[in-house]
């Protein structure tokens, strides 16, 4: 086998050692009942070559988005990524690392990880973020538990604008602890949470109250008067933000958010159809930061005074806390994280607003151009970020599988969620004047 | 080459104006942003982003990853977390376009090819654990423990039985299976090891119940010894109606020698970072699948990949619990662990695990005159010492660890399982050379003699590192958990 080094020599040196005549007998505290005596059936070994062609093949069977262009989003974005990034986070020294339990030797990812904090506190406008979660999804899960905890309320307000499938998530973390939902409705008309219907939510039960911002549909919601209600009966605000959209937006912070989660794919990681990516999480004020889930890291001096950086608050977690701690997470993204850190770095402070600029700017065009179009509407009037739905009467899996003949992925169709006739388009600062032109031509031609 | 003690943060590298990447111009006619989004939305004031040229970004963290150990870098015996080797070829295919730039809402007829890909992964880990379904979903072991329990709660609900709310687990666990049993609402009944190192039968007995949901088990465990009593657990919990998980961190030691579903476990998850040489990245990503028995099938997160004829397309089982995250899964993760299982084929997998149960117990054998030995049997693919005699000299595990620093090697886990007083964690692997064992063994008796002659010298470890011991607890009592612009 390519990667074992051992040779028959060697191998004969140590069963001498250890006074044993087959590798076999190591295994004889396995018992014979469940000692498996045939081979896994499995296909036989690739060598590298063959592998990379057998790979080559199965990618090929894909439709890239190099080769085609796409309007999709809803939670996994196709925005430039920076060459450098790849060249940063695929050094052995990172990308070959676990954990860092021992710091004097892992200072290169527990500085990134401190790096990482604040960017995240700049981006999000709170004090202190955790290393890293699963994934947006997971991350929100995780603060409405939080909120629970914090609180010492079972009761979650959730808004119908959420990303379904974040929802989902949510909806069965908090219901494996016995923790009840309530539900906000959208105003069909603006597509976004109607503040009539935060009237008649048992507030003094919830212990959090949550906003997806721009939500799913891509719009901007009202946080404020979210907000004053939650909090003038002791309940928290949280927010699941897209963090591309912070560039543009008034920060959750300034708004008031308790918590705030997102999800990192956009900030320089790959679709790679839908994971890894990174879900992040920030919070603020004493009390919070000692409940988050997770790793942090934090400052601190060695025996001589030099400054340097280790895990910390590590009374939170699972190896010390058990069933007592605050999350059960151990290994997180902290690639990802790094990519994301990478990524705001490189972009800085005036590439990441641009990045934000052009997006806004790019969908706002295509939007206009499609509402040119007979036949398609414009269902929502609240205003939009880098996504909009769109609406007409047609069979829009169908039109996204024509359209792809030509080259390009339509919107995402929303009736997969429920909603008929519907369609999200995403426009990043990848697009191009020229593709979204051609596409509404091809569009035209599809409809008419 | 010198390394200076400390690198500046990268915002401390930061100057007003400067840039370190370009978009193209606008190419849509520009609108003033007001005039598309509410003024009372917008920030004043872009955040506070460092502003550095790219070359010092590629300086920053290059000088950041010389002071940072991977595999790549040194020996990395770091106990239940198998770091082997991290095959190279993986980070090339799974950068293939045709992988890393797919979205996961495009049409299922034109990612075939990524479906095929999880539809194989799902079957090949059902061959190795000897079960049946396959969600790919869990992000980590620990999501994987979560998802498993959200699975046996939601059976048990549907057979009525939703006041099976007690997981039995033993004294020698990972932290993340009694923190996992917690997020279902489980309440943790542990259950003593006997004094080889297993599971207390007896105790076990006394244990069971009706409200039994079942037992959560690593085996070989976290003492890296077989449980040899496992077909008897498994009969008793089965018996009292409760389900058995398998924590798959160690599987490095079974593959192709013995299934978690020949020994009576009905889900099992596996960290495919460790065993199936995913790298870990410096803490994640990782992946966590968990494999289920044909009865626990239907309640798997969805959507899985299902076969019909030659295509391939999602579906969404009869009593899905739900999600556990969105979309499917650290899919580029687990595509690495598929190039693993088909480059190693079924023989490779076996000689993986044969050799890193040889390399175990081979280190094992040679340190045990040194390092106390608590368990003296033999030993699965890792093993645990006790550094109780060094601790006579006034030198405790953690003092050991800090010094092997200043050999160029990683520590072993340390302090984990707590049924080991000063326990040290030694896990080989396979992929390591034997003169990097013998180097390894050679330096750990070398520390036992300074631990004797001059503890000092242990207890002010390490000394040839960048920057020498860390005041943990003042990183806890004053939290500084990011910058502050002075
Ligand atoms: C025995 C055991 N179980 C579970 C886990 C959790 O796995 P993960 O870190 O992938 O969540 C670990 C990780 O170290 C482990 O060693």
């Amino acid at each position: 086998m390519r990667y074992l080094p051992l040779t028959q020599e060697e191998k004969a040196e140590m069963l001498q050692i250890l006074g044993v005549d087959e590798v076999e007998e190591l295994f004889d505290d396995i018992p014979e009942g469940i000692r498996l005596r045939e081979e896994l059936d499995l296909p036989g070994a690739l060598s590298e070559a063959e592998l990379v062609r057998h790979f080559a093949e199965l990618a090929g069977q894909n439709k890239n988005l190099k080769e085609v262009v796409s309007f999709l989003g809803a939670g996994s974005y196709d925005h430039l990524v920076p060459a450098l990034i790849k060249h940063i986070v695929g050094r052995g020294e990172f990308l070959t690392a676990y954990t860092p339990y021992q710091p004097e030797i892992t200072q290169g990812v527990l500085q990134s990880i401190f790096e990482y904090q604040t960017l995240i506190c700049e981006l999000t406008g709170m004090e202190a973020s955790n290393a890293s979660m699963y994934d947006g999804a997971s991350a929100l899960a995780e603060a409405a538990l939080m909120a629970c905890a914090a609180t010492r309320r079972e009761l979650v307000v959730l808004p119908s604008t959420l990303h379904p499938e974040w929802r989902n998530v949510v909806r069965l973390y908090l219901e494996s602890q016995d923790v009840s939902i309530v539900d906000l409705p959208y105003d069909q008309a603006s597509g976004i949470v109607n503040p009539q219907a935060l009237e008649g939510i048992p507030w003094p039960d919830a212990a959090c109250v949550v906003v997806q911002q721009p939500n799913f549909f891509g719009l901007l919601e009202n946080v404020a008067p979210f907000r004053d209600v939650v909090k003038k009966h002791g309940g928290l605000l949280v927010m699941a933000v897209d963090p591309i959209s912070l560039s543009l937006l008034k920060s959750p912070g300034e708004l008031g958010a308790d918590i705030v989660v997102g999800d990192g794919q956009s900030l320089g990681n790959a679709m790679g159809f839908g994971g890894p990516s990174l879900g992040f999480f920030a919070t603020s004020g004493s009390k919070l930061i000692r409940r988050m889930p997770g790793r942090v890291v934090g400052e601190t001096v060695d025996s001589e005074g030099t400054r340097g950086y280790v895990l910390t608050l590590q009374t939170r977690e699972q190896h010390i806390r058990r069933e007592k701690a605050t999350s059960n997470i151990c290994s997180n993204q902290a690639l990802n994280a790094l990519t994301a850190a990478v990524y705001l770095s490189v972009m800085g402070k005036e590439g990441f607003r641009d990045v934000g600029y052009q997006s806004l700017q790019k969908a706002h065009y295509l939007q206009e151009q499609l509402l040119s179009m007979e036949g398609l509407s414009a269902p929502f009037s609240a205003p939009f970020f880098r996504e909009f739905v769109l609406k007409a009467a047609v069979d829009w899996e169908d039109i996204n599988l024509r359209l792809m003949e030509q080259g390009f992925v339509g919107g995402l169709p929303l009736a997969r969620f429920g909603l008929p006739e519907l369609v999200l388009f995403s426009v990043t600062e990848a697009r191009t004047k020229e593709e979204m032109d051609h596409f509404v031509d091809l569009l035209r031609g599809l409809i008419a | 080459m010198t390394m200076n003690k400390t690198v500046p943060l990268i915002f401390e590298r930061s100057a007003p104006g400067r840039r370190g990447y370009r978009l193209p111009d606008l190419d849509v006619p520009a609108v003033p942003v007001g005039d598309l989004i509410p003024q009372d939305f917008l920030r004043e004031e872009p955040p506070a982003l460092p502003e550095v040229s790219e070359l010092e970004v590629v300086r920053h963290y290059t000088q950041l990853s010389r002071r940072n150990h991977g595999v790549d870098v040194g020996f990395y015996p770091l106990g239940s977390c198998t770091m082997k080797y991290n095959p190279r070829v993986h980070e090339d295919v799974t950068s293939l376009p045709g992988l890393a730039a797919i979205h996961p809402y495009q049409p299922e007829e034109t990612v075939q090819g990524a479906l095929e890909l999880m539809y194989n992964l799902g079957q090949y880990l059902a061959v190795i654990s000897g079960l049946s379904a396959t969600t790919l979903q869990p992000a980590a072991g620990a999501h994987g423990e979560l998802t498993g329990l959200m699975v046996i709660k939601a059976y048990h609900a549907k057979r009525n039985e939703n006041h099976r709310r007690e997981m039995i687990i033993p004294d020698s666990a990972h932290g993340t299976n009694p923190a996992s049993c917690a997020m279902v609402g489980y309440k943790v009944v542990e259950v003593p090891s006997d004094e080889r190192g297993g599971v207390d039968v007896a105790a076990l007995k006394a244990l069971v119940g009706p409200n039994t949901a079942g037992l959560m088990l690593t085996n070989p465990n976290t003492l890296g010894l077989f449980d040899e009593n496992i077909c008897e657990i498994a009969d008793i919990v089965h018996d009292a109606g409760g389900l058995l998980y398998y924590d798959g961190a160690n599987a490095n030691a079974i593959m192709g020698i013995a299934r978690p579903g020949d020994m009576g476990f009905d889900v099992v998850h596996f960290n495919l970072h460790k065993t199936f040489s995913t790298p870990h990245g410096g803490g994640g990503p990782g992946a966590g699948p968990i494999v289920v028995s044909q009865e626990l099938a239907p309640f798997l997160p969805g959507p899985v990949v299902e076969k019909q004829g030659d295509r391939y397309r999602f579906v969404t089982p009869e009593h899905s619990i739900g999600r556990v995250r969105s979309f499917y899964g650290n899919f580029l993760v687990y595509a690495r662990a598929y190039a693993y299982i088909r480059s190693h084929g079924p023989e490779g997998l076996k000689q993986v695990s044969e050799t890193a149960v040889l390399h175990a117990n081979y280190m094992m054998q040679r340190l045990k005159d040194v390092y106390h030995l608590p368990y003296d049997r033999t030993c699965m693919h890792e093993f645990v010492l006790s550094g109780v005699w060094q601790k006579e000299h006034g030198v405790r595990t953690l003092d050991i660890a800090k010094r092997l620093s200043d050999y160029g090697f990683h520590a072993p886990t340390v302090y984990f399982p707590m049924v080991v007083e000063e326990a040290i964690m030694i896990e080989p692997t396979e992929t390591e050379p034997k003169s990097t064992l013998d180097q390894f063994i050679d330096v750990m008796k070398r520390i036992a003699e300074e631990a004797q002659e001059d503890p000092e010298l242990l207890t002010t470890a390490p000394h040839r590192t960048p920057v020498k011991r860390l005041d943990e607890a003042r990183a806890a009592r004053h939290p500084v958990l990011r910058w502050e612009k002075p």
